[in-house]
């Protein structure tokens, strides 16, 4: 069950509490999560929704671990990840995280094998293992036969895909998706969400998702608004915009 | 080093960017190799100059003679072992351009005190048997392509009339530095075919002492014992000889390394500022690395190698080919011998990498400390 109220019971995987972050913007103060909590099980697949400058980014960003917020907690399968240093973060990241961003974010000068295999450099892997792993997951998004194609051979549908297999090739404890088909054409869209669908459904995996399109939103298990900095659950009550 | 590939990829990112920059590198180390191989060729006298010999010339100049009979005076003093004596004769060989040192030398002593020079006990007793013989540097041989038995005339300049000599032996030297662009020739013949005023007269004198901890000391016994003469004169060791002899050269020296050291300096920072941008070009890349877990020290050597890779490529090329083209200097600066010593060649692949890695260094801590949330907002 994902809840919003900060009531969660032991069992989850990711638990927020009293999340604030501010930013300071010349004298101007922008306070854009005030106090939020989330309590995410395993294998939940939550979408974030909300206007422009909301925070979705903002609440991605410090789940993930790339950013600290300026008070509250973050808990990730019993680490508190706000309370780890810059170093142990990029650590923690690489083993927990697997990030999926709008605009793919490939690496140009590598295949999509290259690409894929970057969080794999980071592990103890052989070489074979890690072409293994690889290919396990390029054939799971079905891009078996573009293994060697470069991020600017392939369309906006395939690179995300690639993104994809980029980010679960280390099965990290959660993925986090900040719009992910929002540079895409409708029928790539749905591709994508097939897909992020598949790895919730048929592998269990557990996704945070933002996006600002309904259609995707509802394939999700829960739909939260951000709404004047703290998550509202959409069951009905709150408006849709 | 798991991520080499990835190394070698940002290298072909821009291929012909890539190339240019190498290319500066190697213009510049080029520079260097040829900047190093000059300063070599005006202090190479000074590097090589035996630590037991002296030089003796007149007090009042170089060019102002000596008696002959100075040679057994100073072969009594204590501590000197051996002297021989050489005259300039300043001649033209066809053009007034091809210009060589030629000397007149002692033949019994002059191939005893040089033993850095090598030449074949055969060679050497064909000159000792004709009058008319001499002697040619490897370097100068070649020079004019000339070969054992040809017919060498030589204008003289100081000395009247057109001299004829046969060429009875080459010398090489034992050092890959030692100047082979000498020419020698009997003494004797010097003063049978030459003016009267010559005859007698030995231009400088080089002696060699038992012991080079001595040197100094000798020296100045060898001036107080003809101080007061009519042919007063002026010691000084083989070193600090071909020093002041370098330091007369020095303007042009200073000239050339110091508009050598400006265009050297002017291209690393060229070379710096490229790949300042080529790495802020790719900040968003680097902040994806760094989100996938690349830890900041990752990032920083990434960075850092791309510019070290880049920088040795050039650095090597460039003094390579500085030791390719210096042999070839000669012929534009005759008189010279252009020599580049691993040693140096080393130190300037050293260099570059030093420089490449200045020049990474600023990029590469700024992709380190870059905040990846910034980044990602920025791309
Ligand atoms: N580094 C920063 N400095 C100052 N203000 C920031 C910074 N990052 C974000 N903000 C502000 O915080 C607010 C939330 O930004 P955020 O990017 O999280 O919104 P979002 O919900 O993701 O919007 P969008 O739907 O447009 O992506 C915005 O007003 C934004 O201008
Ligand atoms: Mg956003």
């Amino acid at each position: 069950m994902v809840r919003v109220d900060g009531n969660g019971n032991g069992t989850s995987l990711i638990r927020v509490r009293n999340l604030d972050k501010k930013y300071q913007r010349g004298s101007e103060e922008i306070h854009v999560l005030q106090g939020l909590n989330l309590d995410v099980e395993q294998g939940d697949f939550v979408a974030f929704m909300g206007p422009s400058g909301s925070g979705k980014t903002t609440l991605l960003n410090l789940l993930g671990g790339l950013d600290v917020p300026t008070s509250g907690s973050i808990t990730v399968a019993g680490d508190e990840v706000t309370a780890m240093s810059a170093k142990k973060l990029t650590g923690w990241r690489a083993r927990h995280v697997g990030f999926i961003f709008q605009m793919y974010n490939l690496i140009p000068v590598l295949t999509a094998f290259g690409n894929v295999e970057l969080p794999l450099l980071l592990t103890r892997l052989s070489k074979a293992q890690r072409r293994k792993h690889v290919e396990t997951v390029l054939d799971l998004v079905g891009l078996a036969d573009r293994m060697h194609h470069y991020p600017r051979q392939l369309s906006g549908g395939q690179e995300q895909r690639v993104a994809i297999a980029r980010a679960i090739v280390t099965d990290p404890t959660f993925l986090l998706a900040d719009e992910p088909t929002g540079d895409l054409d409708r029928r790539s869209a749905d591709e994508i969400m097939e897909l992020i669908g598949r790895l919730v459904h048929e592998h269990g995996k557990t996704v945070l998702m933002v996006t600002h399109d309904p259609r995707a939103a509802d394939r999700a298990h829960a739909v939260l608004h951000l709404d004047k900095g703290v998550l509202v659950e959409s069951a009905g009550e709150a408006p849709r915009r | 080093m798991k991520h080499l590939h990835l190394l070698f990829a940002n290298l072909k990112r821009k291929k012909i960017r890539t190339t240019l920059t190498i290319g500066s590198f190697a213009v510049a180390l080029f520079l260097y190799g040829l900047l190093v191989a000059i300063h070599g060729a005006f202090y190479q006298g000074v590097e090589l100059a035996g630590a037991d010999r002296l030089v003796v010339i007149n007090r009042v100049s170089l060019i102002q003679p000596l008696p002959i009979s100075y040679r057994d005076r100073l072969l009594q003093l204590d501590g000197v072992e051996a002297v021989t004596h050489a005259n300039w004769f300043g001649g033209v060989y066809q053009d007034e351009k091809n210009f060589f040192p030629q000397f007149a030398v002692d033949k019994d002593t002059y191939r005893q005190m040089f033993p850095e020079y090598a030449i074949t006990d055969e060679g050497w007793n064909a000159f000792l048997a004709d009058r008319e013989g001499c002697v040619a540097g490897a370097a100068l041989a070649e020079r004019f392509g000339w070969e054992v038995g040809d017919r060498i005339p030589i204008r003289g300049t100081i000395f009247p009339g057109t001299w004829e000599f046969n060429l009875r032996a080459i010398f090489t030297g034992t050092r890959p530095q030692d100047d082979t662009s000498q020419f020698w020739f009997r003494y004797d013949y010097l003063e049978e075919r030459g003016p009267e005023w010559v005859k007698g007269l030995a231009g400088w004198y080089t002696v060699r002492v038992a012991d080079p901890d001595r040197a100094a000391e000798i020296a100045k016994a060898v001036d107080r014992g003809f101080a007061n003469s009519a042919w007063e004169t002026k010691t000084e060791p083989e070193k600090a000889f071909a020093a002041s002899f370098a330091k007369q050269m020095g303007n042009i020296e200073f000239l050339i390394m110091t508009i050598g050291t400006v265009v050297f300096f002017t291209l690393l920072l060229v070379t710096g500022n490229t790949m300042a941008i080529a790495v802020r070009e790719r900040t968003g890349e680097l902040a994806v690395l760094k989100t996938l877990g690349y830890p900041d020290l990752s990032i920083l050597t990434l960075v850092l190698a791309e510019s070290a890779l880049i920088a040795v490529q050039g650095g090597v090329l460039g003094v390579l080919a500085a030791k390719a083209i210096s042999p070839g200097l000669a012929k534009a600066l005759p008189g010279f011998s252009f020599y580049l010593p691993p040693a140096d060649l080393v130190r300037g692949v050293g260099l570059a990498l030093a420089v490449g890695l200045v020049a990474g260094l600023l990029p590469a801590l700024s992709a380190m400390r870059l905040r990846v949330v910034d980044a990602l907002r920025r791309v």
